[in-house]
């Protein structure tokens, strides 16, 4: 027993940290458009079917509203997952500073109890509340889904712009200045960006199973509309990403500037700095590959000085200070990634305006479909790499400049074992998931004959309608 | 300042204990409710009884853990790394139970209905008892100060923790069997008022037992928290007896609404007379409350975020659980099979 004990206790908890905690956020990222952005449309689907009469936009409603209580609760019990593992990972970090870092979840929570309370409410209440009442009850959960991803992104943007301390010589925390933590630098453009994502993503996912539904034949109204919604949605969110994006990136050169050498991948600092599409640093350090636009990483780090914008790089600081070559070759590829997939959609959201533009319709084309129908797992792919930047370009810390991830883990050695349990317990949830969600949509749509009787706010609506 | 951060820490802990410990015991129930025939009835209720409202009081323990890291870091830094073990147990089991009771609602097949019934009972169990050993592994003085680690099985596998354990699993189903016969009586099923009642009072009897029982036990083992229950605790213990001898007598004949109060007020009492014997640390005869404190700047925005939620939150529980007594929250979206709000199919 104390052998076993022994050889099972005796790996290093760091590495498994940190693989546990990024697979969890991977997976519960995926849940949060969902959940911050799905209400939003079911929403619109509702008022539409309230104010127009429009019997297809109530039934997407009320059938979102379903599919969205099983993604929320995933969501939910997910993200639960995360608030044990602050301590059960990084006990040393909590520990430390937990006072600041904690100060954005107190409102969190707030906004997290507003949105189960009402999401509940809005989902059982569709048989029994009056119509407006109803919708009203659903207008509050995504108010609380955005302001409580600003929270959660206001702990992370205090992670990348520790402020709002005060510290003594020693380094412990000796006072917080809340509103200085909440409101830190990075807070105002990374949360845009993530709550835009949430719009984006969630649009382009939902509107992707419509498009699939259309591809097969369904293309009566009811799929025409939930594509449309969703993707609207995502078509306007998009050009808005590229801003707030490009927005943060040039916050990102300004004040982490290790960070953003990992991003352009920049070995030595110099003006006049290229930017390199994929390619890679190679085990000296030096670039490899890829192809190399002369000047442009310096002409958008700053247009006002063009190609003479001084970038900082890696050897700036000393390499236990900065992301190792492994780090900054994820970082850099994950840029790319980031940017060419969301600039792909961009164009591809442009063929959309450009139809309703010219031809007052969606585009008809089996080719649009195609297109539109992949949108959702890009658009994940895309969401995962910019989170991806945003973490991994940290690195080596965990406070930025004050605290390292190797200091701040558990010292427990069975993280390992917990990492294997978690990791199977979430590939069984997700593709459970994604069964019952197609199990559900598969059940709505083979029951067509009963589905006809049934239009939410009762008998006498549907007799006066039909 | 620290005092009233303190204060709202227990409180929350309460009501997760309570409301979140109530959804749990009706996972207990559902656990015993035997095959799916026999089953069906009782599972009905269950489900009706806590679908609406399970999420909105599992984010009492959200708001517990946040206001216990930001105020108390170092208390929550010890705890988790102590708690290494059962904390983990107790998230996945969390994530068992949520996700498959709502998969359960989504499936048609009796089969894969009962394959996530089973996740949802077992793990509804195992979480009320896995925070029941952490409790007592606290109480008990097992997790030192100083955001660092205690023993990674004594501080969980010992006589409090396994009391506190048995009593959490104990209280919950109690407390679920009060609510779950009033459910019953709201929907008008006799039969089903009669199942929970004869349940309620045995869990109840249970739960008095397993309570005296534990007396013995904490005094050998956590003189502190004996010590504490016994003198500034007592009333609160006293008012939890009480209340819980009062919920099953209220019980008889058609269920009382003073009885869901009373089963409520027993277990509030429970978790409260818990803070004030132990009164004021945090971690026994470690750690204390003003030690441990975050400075004032945090604790008054946690103290702002509360005034808030009193403001915001309540209203919204109320209307919440008002809608729901009055039947206006009956069932997820519209019913899409036939005319009649009716599910015919439960593990």
């Amino acid at each position: 027993m104390d052998l076993l004990a022994a050889v099972l206790w005796q790996v290093n908890p760091v590495p498994w940290a940190r693989a546990q905690m990024a697979f969890t956020l991977a997976f519960h990222i995926i849940l949060v458009p969902l959940g911050v952005s799905w209400a939003a449309m079911t929403l619109i689907a509702n008022y539409r079917g309230i104010k127009r009469g429009d019997a297809d936009a109530l039934r997407l409603a009320q059938r979102w509203s379903k599919y969205m209580a099983v993604t929320f609760a995933v969501g939910a019990v997910t993200g639960t997952v995360l608030s044990f593992e602050f301590g059960l990972l990084w006990p040393q970090f909590m520990g430390n500073w937990g006072e600041a870092f904690g100060v954005p979840f107190a409102f969190e929570g707030l906004f997290f109890f507003t949105e189960a309370i009402f999401i509940s409410i809005y989902i059982y209440g569709w048989r029994r509340l009056k119509p407006w009442a109803h919708f009203w009850t659903g207008v509050p959960i995504p108010i609380a889904g955005v302001f409580g991803s600003a929270s959660v992104i206001a702990a992370n943007a205090w992670m990348n712009s520790p402020q709002g301390v005060t510290l003594d010589s020693a380094g412990n925390i000796t006072d917080v200045d809340p509103v200085g933590v909440i409101f830190n630098d990075a807070m105002p453009l990374m949360a845009a960006h993530m709550i835009v994502a949430a719009y984006l993503v969630g649009g382009f996912l939902i509107a992707s199973v419509y498009a699939t539904g259309m591809l097969r034949g369904r293309r009566d109204r009811y799929h025409r509309l939930g594509f449309i919604i969703p993707f609207t949605v995502a078509a306007i969110a998009t050009p808005v990403q590229m801003g707030v994006g490009d927005g943060l990136a040039r916050w990102v050169y300004a004040n982490q500037p290790v960070k953003f050498a990992a991003i352009e991948m920049v070995p030595q600092t110099s003006s006049d700095v290229p930017e390199v599409l994929l390619g890679h640093l190679n085990s000296s350090g030096e670039v490899e590959g890829g192809i190399a636009i002369p000047g442009l990483a310096s002409w958008l780090s700053d247009p006002s000085t063009g190609r003479a914008t001084v970038v900082q790089g890696l050897d700036s600081v000393p390499a236990d200070q900065r992301p190792t070559i492994r780090e900054v070759n994820i970082v850099h590829l994950c840029w790319d990634l980031m940017v060419g997939l969301g600039t792909l959609l961009f164009l591809f959201t442009l063929w959309y305006w450009a139809s309703w533009i010219f031809r007052r319709d969606m585009p008809r084309s089996r080719w649009f479909l195609r297109g539109a129908a992949v949108t959702g797992v890009l658009s994940v792919v895309t969401m995962e790499a910019g989170w991806i930047v945003s973490e991994v370009g940290r690195q080596p810390w965990i406070v930025y400049n004050k605290m390292r991830v190797a200091d701040a883990a558990t010292t427990n050695e069975g993280v390992w074992i917990t990492f294997i349990a978690v990791a199977l317990l979430y590939a069984g949830l997700g593709t459970t998931l994604i069964l019952v969600l197609r199990g559900m949509s598969r059940r709505a749509r083979t029951q067509p004959a009963l589905e006809e009787a049934a239009v939410p706010y009762g008998p006498r609506e549907l007799a006066g309608r039909q | 300042m620290d005092t009233a951060a303190a204060i709202i820490l227990f409180a929350a802990v309460t009501m997760y204990a309570i409301f979140g410990g109530a959804d749990f015991g009706a996972g207990f129930w559902d656990l015993t409710a035997g095959g799916t025939k026999r089953g069906k009835r009782p599972r009905e209720i269950i489900d009706h009884s806590i679908g609406p409202v399970w999420e909105a009081n599992h984010v009492w323990l959200i708001f517990t853990f946040v206001v216990l890291w930001t105020c108390f870091p170092e208390a929550y830094a010890s705890i988790t790394w102590t708690m290494f073990l059962p904390l983990t147990l107790a998230a996945l089991g969390i994530v068992l139970r949520g996700a498959s009771f709502a998969f359960r609602k989504a499936v048609s097949r009796i089969r894969d209905q009962r394959a996530f019934g089973a996740a949802f009972a077992v793990s509804s169990v195992l979480v009320p008892y896995c925070f029941g050993a952490v409790a007592g592994g606290i109480a008990s003085g097992r997790v030192p100060a100083g955001g660092q680690a205690g023993d990674p099985w004594n501080s969980w596998v010992n006589p409090t923790s396994i009391w506190a354990g048995l009593l959490a699993v104990a209280v919950t189903a109690y407390v679920a069997a009060v609510l779950l016969t009033w459910d019953a009586g709201r929907l008008s099923d006799d039969t089903m008022v009669g199942y929970f009642r004869i349940r309620a009072v045995a869990a109840g009897v249970v739960a008095g037992v397993v309570a005296l029982v534990g007396l013995f036990v904490v005094r050998n083992d956590a003189r502190y928290l004996f010590d504490g229950l016994t003198s500034r605790g007592l009333p609160l213990v006293i008012v939890s007896v009480l209340a819980g001898l009062a919920a099953l007598v209220l019980l008889r004949g058609q269920p009382h609404r003073g009885g869901r109060v009373a089963a409520v007020v027993a277990a509030g009492a429970l978790v409260l007379g818990w803070g004030v014997a132990q009164w004021d640390y945090l971690l026994p005869e470690s750690l204390t409350v003003s030690q441990a404190a975050a400075p004032p700047g945090t604790i008054a925005a946690v103290l702002f975020a509360a005034g808030l939620a009193a403001l915001l939150i309540v209203p919204a529980f109320v209307l919440l659980y008002v809608l729901d007594q009055k039947s206006l929250l009956p069932e997820e979206g519209v019913d899409e099979s036939s005319g009649q709000a009716t599910r015919t199919t439960h593990a």
